[in-house]
């Protein structure tokens, strides 16, 4: 059984255990643990920014590597270890395997997770989440640049390794008669992703080592004063982590997937047009990168492309918008927590999307390149509907994973307020953009439509703040003294579900 | 994968693809024209660094945080950069550049009345990046 807060085991049991749900759990735990880590430094960030001038944080530096770490964390130490999780527990039952193809690598590529973070957290580096050179080169302080660069490093090839267990688990692994086209889109997703990772990780990798040797001084790939190109980084980052943005969409996308149909009580619109969409959108993803660096002195046919490059991911995304609402069209939808999650993130998946479209095309970039309406437009993506999708999919496994039904009432209190504060703070972000405040900014001058925006924002991310404190206590508390769930359907919809609970049978403990 | 007609997704896609069709003529029109330096535009060369901006004019005059500049005439900043990246940018007349060490960017504008606009830095740069500021003071024309 896998109901780990009803059957207790020594702890140890569960951090040396190679069974993809035990280390699904081990993911989970530490997914939502950096996600109130890395929440805690955007709450300061908000307060910081609350009236201009010096309140919180004493000087900038501090400031700095307070956004520094928050990005990084949220990024690498939420989102791919939440999707991880979820991918743990679910991928093998979906396509009716025992475990993970191979379970040691497995577990090998979450205990990489934890010093990677300690060494981001430890070093507290201060160059932002890319680290641009000649900035983090000749500039940016000490120890802190070089144990980031070593912490992403090693983050770097926890993800390829789990990449790689996903792919052949998925590939070779399956039920001799399931057809590709019969592998649920959860497990989709997570195919799809993984092979991203494969392709585009080992360009930071590279990256990172050429960095790490321009910093010492023995190379100078970067630098200009020894005869490198700064730009160069640029392109080799977003090569990475373009397509890295639909690394985390994709699975949250899955997890909606997984979650619309079942609280719509229908099937899928068209599942083919589901994987269809996820494989066009792997492809597309590639092809998008340098539309990050329309002001670093590109030439008219290099944005040209970019551009176009950008605006194909679109149809690819309209297609699951579509899909999703295809679905819920005439469904009886029950509105459970995780069904409201997953509305909400769709939502905001429409707006990031929107706003996106503006971004892409050229001239308009020049308005809102590096200033707030970029912070405003990825957060929609990464909190409104990545973030947004996990959220409601850990609603959605917990009487899995637990035995115990979570407090539904807190469960909408913590939606309805983060979705109000999410709006509050990313729509009122692309209006500061607008008005031409900068990013990564500790100060601003008194400048009033400024001040009232910012005002907004952080009393939005507040709202957040307390909605996440319930999330948190309703978590511990049900978990703990929740009701016990019917396990074969915690939320009355009927149907079958995946069980994570029914994969830990005494054969292969 | 029901046996239900797929026409209204498909109908969907082909607006969604018009749409970005037409996004993407409209901004390579607009980029194109916006780039096209007119001949007569006078240079300006901007020296980025931590953290402050200096300009220097075709005659030869040098000025350091505030910009003058006359309305009516067009300009042509060459931008470029003595430390780590940074981007010059006058958010009123949306001219954004970076200016990167090692290369000259350029980028154009001409101001059409006398007034006052700030001048600030949108590329991450350090310690004193939130105060990288500078001031645009257009003139009227001494004609």
């Amino acid at each position: 059984m896998t109901l780990e807060l009803q059957k207790p085991r020594p702890i140890w049991q569960i951090m040396f255990s190679t069974h993809h749900t035990d280390i699904g759990l081990l993911y989970l735990i530490l997914s939502i643990a950096f996600l109130f880590l890395g929440g805690v430094l955007a709450l300061i960030i908000r307060a910081e920014l609350f009236f201009p001038g010096p309140q919180i944080i004493a000087d900038s530096m501090t400031f700095n590597r307070i956004f520094t770490v928050h990005g990084t964390t949220l990024i690498f130490l939420f989102i791919l270890p939440s999707a991880s999780a979820v991918g743990n527990y679910f991928v093998p039952i979906m396509i009716r395997y025992k475990d993970m193809a191979y379970p040691k690598l497995n577990a090998i590529a979450f205990w990489m997770i934890p010093p990677g973070g300690a060494l981001v957290w430890l070093g507290f580096a201060d160059f932002t989440w890319y680290a641009t050179p000649p900035y983090s080169i000749i500039s940016a302080p000490g120890p802190a640049a070089d144990m980031w660069i070593f912490g992403l490093k090693i983050l770097g090839i926890s993800s390829v390794l789990g990449a790689i267990n996903f792919i052949v688990t998925i590939m070779k692994c399956k039920h001799p008669d399931m057809s590709m086209g019969q592998i649920p889109l959860l497990a989709w997703s997570f195919l799809v992703s993984s092979m991203i990772i494969v392709v585009a990780i080992p360009t930071f990798a590279a990256a990172l080592l050429m960095l790490l040797t321009d910093r010492l001084g023995v190379s100078g790939f970067f630098n200009p004063a020894m005869g490198g190109d700064p730009i160069a980084y640029q392109h080799l980052f977003w090569f990475t982590f373009h397509p890295e943005v639909y690394v985390l969409v994709i699975p949250a996308i899955g997890m909606m997937y997984e979650i619309i149909p079942r609280f719509s009580r229908k099937p899928i619109f068209s599942k083919s047009s589901g994987i269809f969409a996820f494989v066009l959108l792997a492809v597309v993803s590639f092809s998008s990168w340098a539309h990050h660096m329309y002001a670093s002195g590109m030439s008219f046919t290099e944005k040209t492309v970019f551009m176009v490059g950008t605006l194909a991911a679109v149809p690819a995304s309209g297609m699951h918008v579509f899909n999703f609402i295809a679905t819920m069209w005439n469904g009886r939808i029950k509105f459970l927590t995780p069904m409201m999650w997953s509305i909400g993130g769709i939502a905001l998946f429409f707006s990031a999307g929107a706003g996106g479209v503006a971004n892409a095309a050229m001239p308009l970039d020049f308005t809102t390149h590096d200033t707030y309406w970029v912070v405003g437009h990825f957060h929609l993506f990464v909190m409104g509907t990545i973030a947004f999708g996990t959220i409601g999919f850990i609603y959605y496994m917990f009487p899995y994973v637990t035995g115990r039904m979570y407090n539904e009432t807190m469960g909408k209190v913590h939606f309805i307020l983060s979705f109000i504060g999410a709006i509050l703070v990313f729509f009122t972000q692309h209006m500061l953009g607008l008005l031409g405040m900068p990013r990564r900014i500790f100060d601003y001058p008194e400048i009033p439509s400024w001040i009232i925006g910012n005002q907004i924002a952080s009393v939005g991310a507040m709202i957040i703040g307390v909605s996440m404190v319930i999330f948190l206590y309703n978590l511990i508390y049900s978990s703990a003294k929740g009701k016990p769930a019917d396990i074969h359907d915690p939320f009355g919809l009927g149907g079958t579900y995946y069980y994570p609970f029914e994969a830990k049978t005494p054969h292969h403990n | 994968m029901g046996h239900h007609s797929n026409w209204p997704e498909w109908l969907y896609v082909g607006v969604i693809i018009a749409l970005m069709v037409w996004v993407g003529a409209e901004a390579w029109n607009v980029e194109r024209l916006v780039e096209h330096v007119p001949a007569d535009a006078e240079v300006i060369i901007v020296t980025a660094q931590q953290w402050f901006w200096s300009f220097e004019h075709e005659d030869g005059t040098k000025e350091i945080g505030t910009l003058h500049v006359e309305a009516g005439k067009a300009y042509k900043f060459e931008i470029i950069s003595k430390d780590v990246n940074h981007s010059f940018n006058i958010h009123d007349y949306v001219v954004l550049m970076d200016a990167v060490p090692g290369r000259v960017n350029t980028v154009w504008f001409a101001p059409d009345k006398a007034g006052e606009h700030d001048i600030q830095c949108r590329e991450y740069c350090g310690l004193l990046h939130y105060n990288m500021r500078g001031k645009l003071i257009v003139e009227e024309p001494s004609r």
